[in-house]
């Protein structure tokens, strides 16, 4: 670790102009970020802990019916206060140790969009929309890529606002070491159509798997993607499974996942 | 009944209450006045030749003490091997220069380059970062089969290629072996690849170097498994300073499985730069540090071939075996594929004929030593694949096959060297057909099917060579030490012992265990028995913990040095009793005198020794303290029998350990309750190899498995309950505990289980898999399941250059 200063603002307008500062930078739980610090992969001069601003925290629904998380909200929080979507707390509570989960922050983990993050896959099969200090973002436009997002520099994600789906379940087959998701799979109905998001498997990052929404719009069961195969090209091959192994997966959870939610 | 004390009590590991409330004193606790930091700038590319390193602007640097490199060391001794090896032809191995800093060139990622010694930690990392060094990359040699070849890059330039040794045993045996198998009515034949692992102790490797200028002594703290050891290898070959002015310790160890044996190079360094520095020294491992530093294990590729007549007798065994010693050879790579290997071949059986090739091979890797069985794994695992093989493509049952060749006189001669003394594969082989309930198989089998998935049933035998051993042998086998241990038993005037020995606990429960014979040999209260170890200062000169050897080498020294305490305060009790030393028996910690109520206390007779009025002063010395060392005759030969369930979900591949049983012969147990903990342990260290634990390297050298993040090893969750059993004992005919050590048993015998288990299940889901190589992940399976290729036979599955990343992983299926 190299040293840093450390501010712990009370309040998002504080946080905003300390991160004005060049290489400041937000800190959420700390579970990514503070490995990556030890390693001495980053030099920030100043953290801009978030852990003390209390509008950025907490669960509560809005007049549209969407559950609507604060950026600093602690995965354990989510588990405990999320009641409204069950597939999101079977998500949350599954997220690494309880020490993690008391910590690591939902802001924190779509912010870093770790290509095996599961939150990610919540938010794009729940069309969630992306609040931070000064705007809305949805999902599909929220997520560019392996470790990249719409955010700007010193930009706070505030809220995750997610539409909360008629059914939904989310498979994570982990990643034997990590125990993070190899391939994990996130399937959501709505009214008006399927929404199926997958993480873990793709060199670009999460992405929706559009054919099996299709055929699952029609007919919400596992036999309706029978048909069906997750192409190979662009997914991740590495120690623990190659690109054709990854893509099996996909059929075979989101398979899973369908018939758990039905 | 259960004894609540003494041999054969499970007493409570009285050393947990420290290590789990937080007050163990380990080597990191360990802060001497005044001590600076030492930060190592290591290589991060497998190979390369050092054109030149440029310290200048990192030495201005705040709290820069002093940056050493290999040119600081040329005037120091390299780092020595342990044991000496003689290849087929009668010509020593190939030893190559193992020097504390990297000198001319770098030979694996994780290499030392620099040592830069500051202030502070952080400032010295900052000053590593402003070193520059002109590093020249040559090409890696990482594929051991590659490595031999000729015109392959040398990983030592001055040594005639990358063989470190042609071994071939036994030699003689050769042509007949051959033979026999050509004539044979079946041969079985599997190549397979022993993964590489990483031993991931607990606590990492600590250094902490001394030196009094007032006297001009040395102390190195540091986490060892044997601190004489480590004190004669680096006192005498490395630095040069004379074993009465050199004190080694190591306190509290977490855990070592092997990787704590071994002398390393920044135990040297921090020694030697304590008195350059005139400042005590400190290195601390990072657990990046200790995945690229720490020995690493196994790394054996290996064709097995299994003759059998037309009654299904085996009749010879050939093995070829490709074993990887990495970059330098650590302080016992030699012995471990040789060996603790070879002889191991027979097995649990009576194979007349055997033969043993081993090629031990430098690359650009991690130094492989000893770890958890060491060979002895290895061994089991080729030969328990190869006979369920065997039974499989003969149409038998495996436990039958393994019945009808059992060795079952005693004591029996193997082809291979050794002498089993004593055994009943048969009863453990009984025990573990009950304890796992294999008659219930098939029914749970339908229950698993009724879920979707497929469950297999694994079985094998094992037998170890433990508490290594007799000094002549090994020294005639290569051994540069004795492999004795030592004892002092220390009687306080008050009645009170302390046992001073040359064993190391680091997790075994020594203090717990050791203490239990002690007091039942004199018949007093456990806690009136003291341990200490771990200091070369005030411990007899002793060879330390592995290979099983404490209780059966460590213990026979206490039990010695106990007996000599007991004759000479019978003699005490006879004076003050007037009586023949011969008529005095000691019982419940009371001397009485046969055939009268005439009695003394145990603390009585100590009192005496100390305030000797009433005392043979003629006769005999006051004092009640004894020495001894014990040398074994033999090995001792722990065997077993295992069984593994499992659960394969045919979708994904992942396999799920359903149940696992272990009928273990151990001779005769001092605390159930710590053999226990030892076989959970070394089962699920098992299980980790055969189903999670991959230590990787890409083409380049770079080690892909270099964090938790990618080495998975095993969580609670990814072992189910155990049932051990150790009833079955046929106690040790050589030692006088009767004892056979129990500590890498559960590591031995469980990889074969969980294998054979894993094939099992997908024959039984009509998958014509024959072998798949650890560990056993789900991409793997599900690979193997659906016909992936089959292997290079190379060390490194990530170093394989065909075929997917799953199918590089399928062994022999040619
Ligand atoms: C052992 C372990 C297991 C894990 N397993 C999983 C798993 O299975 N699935 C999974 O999804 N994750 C897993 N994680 C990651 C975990 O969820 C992290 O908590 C999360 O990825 C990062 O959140 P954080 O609050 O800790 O962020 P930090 O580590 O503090 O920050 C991460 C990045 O986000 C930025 N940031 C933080 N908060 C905000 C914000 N509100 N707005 C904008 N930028 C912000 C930081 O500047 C930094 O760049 C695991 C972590 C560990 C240590």
């Amino acid at each position: 670790m190299y040293s840093f200063e450390l501010v712990r603002p009370k309040s998002l307008a504080e946080a905003l102009s300390a991160l004005k500062e060049e290489d400041a930078q937000a800190l959420g739980g700390g579970q990514t970020l503070i490995p990556t610090l030890k390693q001495r992969l980053a030099q920030p001069s100043k953290l801009v802990s978030l852990s003390a601003i209390d509008e950025i925290k907490g669960v509560c629904v809005d007049d549209d019916g969407r559950l609507c998380i604060g950026g600093g909200t602690t995965h354990g929080e989510i588990v405990a206060s999320a009641g409204d979507y069950p597939a999101l707390v079977s998500l949350a509570s599954r997220i690494g140790d309880p020490a993690v989960r008391n910590r690591g922050t939902i802001g924190g983990s779509i912010a870093n969009n770790d290509p095996s993050a599961c939150y990610p896959a919540a938010c794009l099969a729940s069309n969630a929309t992306i609040c931070t200090d000064h705007r809305e973002i949805p999902a599909d436009e929220f997520f560019q890529g392996m470790f990249m997002t719409a955010l700007e520099e010193g930009e706070i994600v505030t809220e995750v606002r997610f539409p909360v789906p008629q059914k939904a379940n989310y498979q994570k087959f982990a990643q034997p070491a990590s125990r993070f998701p190899l391939v994990g799979v996130f399937v959501a109905r709505f009214s008006d159509g399927v929404r199926v998001a997958i993480t873990g498997a793709s060199e670009g990052g999460v992405f929706r798997w559009t054919e099996a929404e299709e055929a699952l719009s029609d007919n919400f069961s596992p036999e309706a993607i029978e048909g069906l195969t997750a192409s190979a090209d662009g997914l991740i091959t590495d120690l623990h499974g190659s690109a054709a192994y990854r893509a099996h997966l996909i059929k075979v959870l989101t398979g899973r996942a369908v018939k758990a939610a039905a | 009944m259960p004894k609540d004390t003494g041999i054969g009590a499970s007493s409570k590991r009285r050393e947990d209450v420290r290590f789990l409330t937080g007050d163990g004193n380990y080597t990191d606790d360990i802060n001497v006045h005044g001590q600076a930091y030492v930060h190592f700038l290591r290589s991060d590319v497998a190979h390369a030749k050092i054109n030149g390193i440029d310290t200048s602007a990192a030495e201005g640097m705040p709290g820069v003490i002093r940056i050493f490199t290999g040119k600081d060391f040329e005037a120091v001794g390299g780092l020595p091997c342990g044991w000496q090896v003689t290849d087929r032809h009668g010509q020593p191995m190939q030893e190559p220069k193992h020097p504390v800093l990297a000198h001319g060139k770098v030979r694996h990622v994780g290499d030392p380059i620099c040592a830069v010694v500051a202030e502070t930690l952080a400032q010295a990392r900052d000053a590593a970062e402003a070193i520059e060094l002109d590093l020249e990359i040559l090409p890696a040699v990482i594929n051991m089969k590659e490595a031999v070849k000729d015109g392959a890059p040398k990983v030592h330039d001055d040594l005639t290629s990358n063989l470190c040794y042609d071994w071939g045993f036994v030699e003689e045996n050769r042509a007949a072996v051959d033979e026999a198998i050509s004539k044979a009515a079946h041969v079985t034949t599997l190549e397979l690849v022993n993964n590489r692992l990483i031993a991931n102790p607990m606590e990492p490797r600590v250094a902490v170097g001394q030196w009094e200028k007032g006297t001009g002594d040395y102390t190195l703290y540091t986490t060892s498994q044997n601190p004489h050891v480590i004190r004669l290898l680096m006192g005498a070959f490395v630095l040069g300073i004379p074993e009465h002015k050199l004190r080694v310790v190591a306190p509290d160890v977490g855990g070592g499985f092997g990787s704590k044996i071994f002398h390393y190079a920044e135990e040297a360094f921090c020694t030697w730069a304590a008195k350059e520095c005139r400042r005590p020294v400190k290195w601390t491992s990072t657990r990046s540090e200790a995945f690229m530093t720490d020995a690493h294990g196994r790394d054996h590729v290996t064709r097995i071939e299994l003759a059998l007549d037309a009654d299904h007798n085996f009749t010879a065994l050939r093995t070829e075996t490709y074993a990887n010693m990495g970059a330098y050879l650590s302080t016992f790579a030699p012995s471990v594929p040789t060996w603790l290997h070879g002889t191991l071949m027979a097995g649990n059986y009576k194979t007349p004929l055997i033969y043993v090739n081993v090629k031990a091979v430098f690359t650009n890797t991690v130094p492989v030593d000893a770890y958890r069985g060491a060979g002895r794994p290895e061994a089991t695992f080729q030969l328990e694949r190869v006979i369920d093989k065997a039974a499989r493509e003969l149409g038998v049952d495996p436990i039958e096959l393994r019945r009808k060749n059992f060795v079952t006189e005693f004591p029996y001669a193997t082809p291979v060297a050794v002498e089993y003394d004593t055994g009943d594969y048969n009863a453990t082989m009984d025990k573990l057909i009950e304890i796992a309930d294999i008659a219930g198989f098939e029914a749970r089998a339908e229950e698993s099917k009724k879920k979707g998935l497929w469950r297999g049933l694994g079985v094998n035998s094992y037998i170890e060579a433990c508490g290594i051993a007799p000094s002549n042998l090994v020294g005639q086998l290569g051994a540069r030490a004795g492999l004795y241990e030592s004892a002092t038993v220390r009687v306080n005037a008050t009645g009170g012992l302390v046992v001073m020995t040359g064993s190391h606990s680091h997790g075994q429960g020594h203090e717990t265990a050791f203490p239990q014979v002690v007091a039942d040999m004199i018949g007093i209260p456990e806690d009136m028995v003291e341990v200490v170890h771990g200091d070369t200062a005030n411990t007899p000169m002793g060879m330390g913990t592995y290979g099983s050897r404490s209780l059966a080498v460590g213990g026979s020294a206490m039990v010695r040095a106990t007996e000599k305490i007991i004759a000479k305060a019978k003699k005490i009790a006879a004076h003050i009793m007037e009586a023949s030393d011969s008529d005095i028996e000691l019982k419940d910690g009371k001397f009485t005198v046969a055939g009268t109520d005439k009695s003394l206390a145990w603390g009585d007779v100590t009192l005496a020794a100390y305030v000797p009025h009433n005392y043979p002063l003629k006769d005999m010395e006051p004092g009640l303290e004894e020495t001894a060392f014990y040398d074994p005759n033999n090995f001792t030969y722990p065997a077993g029998a295992y069984a593994c369930e499992v659960e394969v979900d045919p979708e994904t591949g992942k396999v799920t350990v359903a149940r696992f049983a272990a009928a273990d012969d151990f001779g005769n147990i001092i605390n159930p309750m710590i053999v226990d903990g030892q076989v959970h342990g070394g089962i699920a260290q098992g299980i980790g190899q055969a189903l999670l634990e991959n230590c990787a390297y890409d083409e380049a050298g770079q080690l892909i498995s270099a964090s938790y993040m990618d080495y998975a090893m095993p969580r609670a969750d990814d072992v189910p309950f155990y049932s051990v059993d150790h009833s079955c004992q046929t106690p040790c005919t050589h030692n006088p505990l009767g004892v056979k050590g129990c500590g890498e048993a559960g590591a031995i015998g469980s990889p074969p289980a969980v294998v054979n288990a894993v094939i099992d299940a997908l024959q039984r889901g009509g998958k014509n898999v024959t072998h798949i190589d650890m560990p056993l992940s789900p991409a793997r399976v599900w690979a193997a399941m659906n016909g992936a290729t089959a292997n290079e036979g190379a060390a490194q599955p990530a170093a394989r250059d065909s075929g997917s990343a799953e199918g590089r992983s399928l062994g022999g299926q040619v």
